[in-house]
């Protein structure tokens, strides 16, 4: 991984002020993402990993500020940037992928006429041009008929056929940098499967960075090569994906794979591991770790101040925890 | 499969008529096509495919809130076409997917779990409070919340409360239509613990319909295949998962994302995407998706017969007489 990145971040926040106060829901994000390379933002919901993403694409709502201590793309600093300069890079050289694809296809337009619009904002080429890269790119990712398929309006076309149009708009300026939010969460694991196969031979074909965020734990073991852990607005753990799923170090990371049944590991019809507690509120400061309210190995160390990063199993594993590394594989791979 | 069955449906079948569009002629939609499905006491049993597989029409046909077009459906040895409705609700309750549209917002916690009691005239109404606390306690929501409202809980709690009402009156079956998608991971394994707690406690059975094909291995003692509003395939969760008969089943099972690093993202080889269930393709109906399709299988529906290492399958590859009649 000595290939520089294409995205790095530095100290990220987001604070949103509400009647209560300031809310943080998302607190010193850091990582890198490298060119061909998939990193996963995983959490359960409201942990800050979608407004995550929105601050990187600078779509956070107006009253949220957006805070950095570094934030580039393939070198280029985003956060000085006017609102007209980032539209230039938005879909140009990042671009999204959402998880309801019929909400975020324009019902007015023809799959086409969205397609094409995606290039000539960017781009000076003829609407011939972006027509044919859009029938290129329709098939690239799948679609039989794809000169039909132009003419057609996103509700005559299937949710993983969506989908797919949505992978194909997010490809059409060749960015450097995608970002799925839950691309597949939305569609029947069959469906699933196929989208994902293809945006991973998409990303290895086109040398893209891809940021996928998610909750499902399946998806990030098979697709990624980083995983960044996200509990209450922090990274509480990164490391690569073998680091994560077979040496997790934060207790919520090991909490979160404990609750997943695992076909050949967890015995059937025993009970499943569970996280008691509810996710603490962010409105206002909070000085220790997130996860000391529900964590079984918290102690009054936790709650006295911030928590730095330890390193963990192997190199570029970090985890935020006051606990030394736990001995041992978590989950002993299955005998061979 | 012996004794008698908790719930069976013999040869059911759901068509619903469907607007063609304006001045078009009206089409017929077949939701659920010829099922035969026999629930014993005490078994969990899991429906899965995809959307629009006809899962949750089935579901709602054995609780009575759909009538088949054609079949019977038999709760306790009764036809449930001659039973009163309240009666069947006394026996079978559903559990829902989401608790954010499940639990009407302006009643209290209280209100919604003792509900059942009042619609079914109940004798005791003194004894409702302490009933539904116990049922409260019993799915371990705290009975401080008696008079709190469905706004003022976190999804887990809320998908407790559908659950204290479900089981409030004491039903034999429950059917739990994805009772654990609309959660997060930590909630959903604690929902799931509940459910199997729930189980041997009170003695219930389940038909558990899901997309979540980790949870159904892990939940169901015997899981049911369909495609295209017809059963596939039929095993115990065993024989299932280890070695699936028809080739859908071997696909789907196939698509699960397990948490394993060491695998890449599987090759289901389903091809083309779901057919439209308003234009049902000839024969097997899977035929068009089907990476093992035989010259036959465009042309003669699948008979159910019984599958290598039990349980039944609808599949010309593993019907010997099919195979034969296609040699000849």
């Amino acid at each position: 991984m000595a290939a520089a990145p294409i995205l790095e971040v530095e100290s990220l926040n987001v604070a949103i002020p509400v009647p209560a106060g300031t809310l943080h829901p998302v607190q010193e994000v850091g990582f890198r993402v490298t060119r061909g390379h998939t990193l996963a933002i995983v959490g359960e919901s409201g942990c800050g990993k979608s407004l995550t993403s929105l601050a990187l694409m600078n779509l956070l709502p107006p009253r949220a500020a957006r805070t950095a201590g570094r934030l580039a793309l393939d070198g280029q600093d985003l956060l000085g940037l006017s609102e007209r300069e980032m539209a230039d890079i938005r879909g140009n050289r990042m671009s999204m992928i959402f998880q309801e694809p019929m909400t975020s296809l324009n019902p007015a337009y023809t799959v086409g006429d969205q397609l094409v619009e995606a290039e000539r904002r960017h781009r000076r080429t003829s609407v011939t041009a972006a027509r044919d890269r859009a029938v290129w790119l329709l098939e690239k990712v799948g679609m039989t008929g794809a000169g039909e398929r132009l003419r057609q309006y996103p509700h005559q076309l299937s949710g993983g056929l969506r989908q797919r149009v949505m992978i194909a708009m997010a490809l059409m300026c060749d960015p450097d940098l995608i970002i799925a939010d839950e691309p597949t969460t939305a569609l029947d694991v069959t469906i699933q499967a196929q989208i994902l196969h293809l945006l991973a031979d998409l990303q290895r074909e086109f040398e893209t960075g891809l940021i996928l965020i998610t909750h499902d734990l399946g998806v990030v073991a098979r697709l990624c090569d980083r995983v960044a852990v996200m509990y209450a607005g922090q990274i509480v753990e990164e490391g690569t994906a073998r680091q994560i799923f077979r040496t997790p170090a934060h207790p919520y990371t090991r909490g979160l794979l404990d609750c997943i049944p695992i076909p050949g590991k967890t015995r059937r019809g025993a009970h499943l591991g569970t996280i008691p507690g509810i996710v603490p509120s962010l409105v206002g400061s909070m000085p220790g770790c997130h996860f000391a309210d529900r964590c079984p190995h918290a102690s009054g160390a936790c709650r006295s101040g911030p928590i730095a990063f330890r390193d963990g199993a192997g190199p570029g594993h970090r985890y935020r925890c006051v606990l030394s590394l736990p001995s041992g594989p978590a989950r002993p791979d299955p005998a061979p | 499969m012996s004794g008698a069955a908790l719930i069976e449906a013999r040869e059911v079948s759901c068509t619903f008529t469907v607007s063609g569009g304006f001045m078009k002629e009206k089409r017929r939609l077949q939701a659920v096509s010829r099922v035969s499905l026999r629930i014993e006491p005490g078994e969990v049993m899991a429906l899965v495919g995809e959307s629009g597989c006809g899962k949750t029409t089935l579901a709602k046909m054995m609780m009575g809130l759909i009538a088949p077009s054609e079949g019977t459906i038999e709760i306790g040895g009764r036809p449930l076409a001659s039973l009163p409705r309240m009666e069947i609700a006394r026996s079978v309750q559903p559990i829902f997917q989401d608790p954010y549209s499940s639990l009407n917002p302006r009643r209290s916690v209280g209100s919604i779990v003792t509900q059942p009691l009042r619609v079914q005239k109940d004798p005791d109404p003194e004894t409702w409070r302490r009933r539904a606390e116990e049922m409260m306690e019993f799915v371990g929501l705290p009975q401080r919340l008696f008079n709190h409202y469905p706004g003022q809980l976190s999804g887990g709690q809320r998908q407790r409360v559908a659950i204290a009402r479900a089981l409030v009156n004491r039903p034999r079956m429950v059917i739990c239509d994805e009772p654990t998608s609309a959660l997060d991971v930590s909630v959903q394994s604690q929902i799931l613990n509940l459910m199997q707690d729930l189980r041997s406690e009170l003695g219930l059975t389940y038909l558990l319909i899901s997309h979540n094909l980790a949870a159904v291995e892990h939940m169901a003692s015997r899981v049911a295949v369909m495609y295209l509003g017809r059963i596939v395939e039929e095993a115990k969760t065993g024989r299932l998962f280890d070695s699936p008969c028809h080739p859908y089943s071997e696909a789907l099972l196939g698509s699960v994302l397990t948490p394993d690093p060491t695998l890449g993202i599987p090759d289901t080889q389903l091809g083309t995407s779901y057919p439209n269930p308003l234009d049902v393709p000839p024969g097997c109906s899977f035929h068009p998706r089907c990476a093992k399709a035989m010259p036959g299988c465009s042309v003669r529906a699948p008979r159910r017969v019984p599958a290598p290492g039990g349980g039944a399958v609808a599949c010309h590859l593993h019907d010997e007489g099919a195979a034969l009649d296609t040699v000849s």
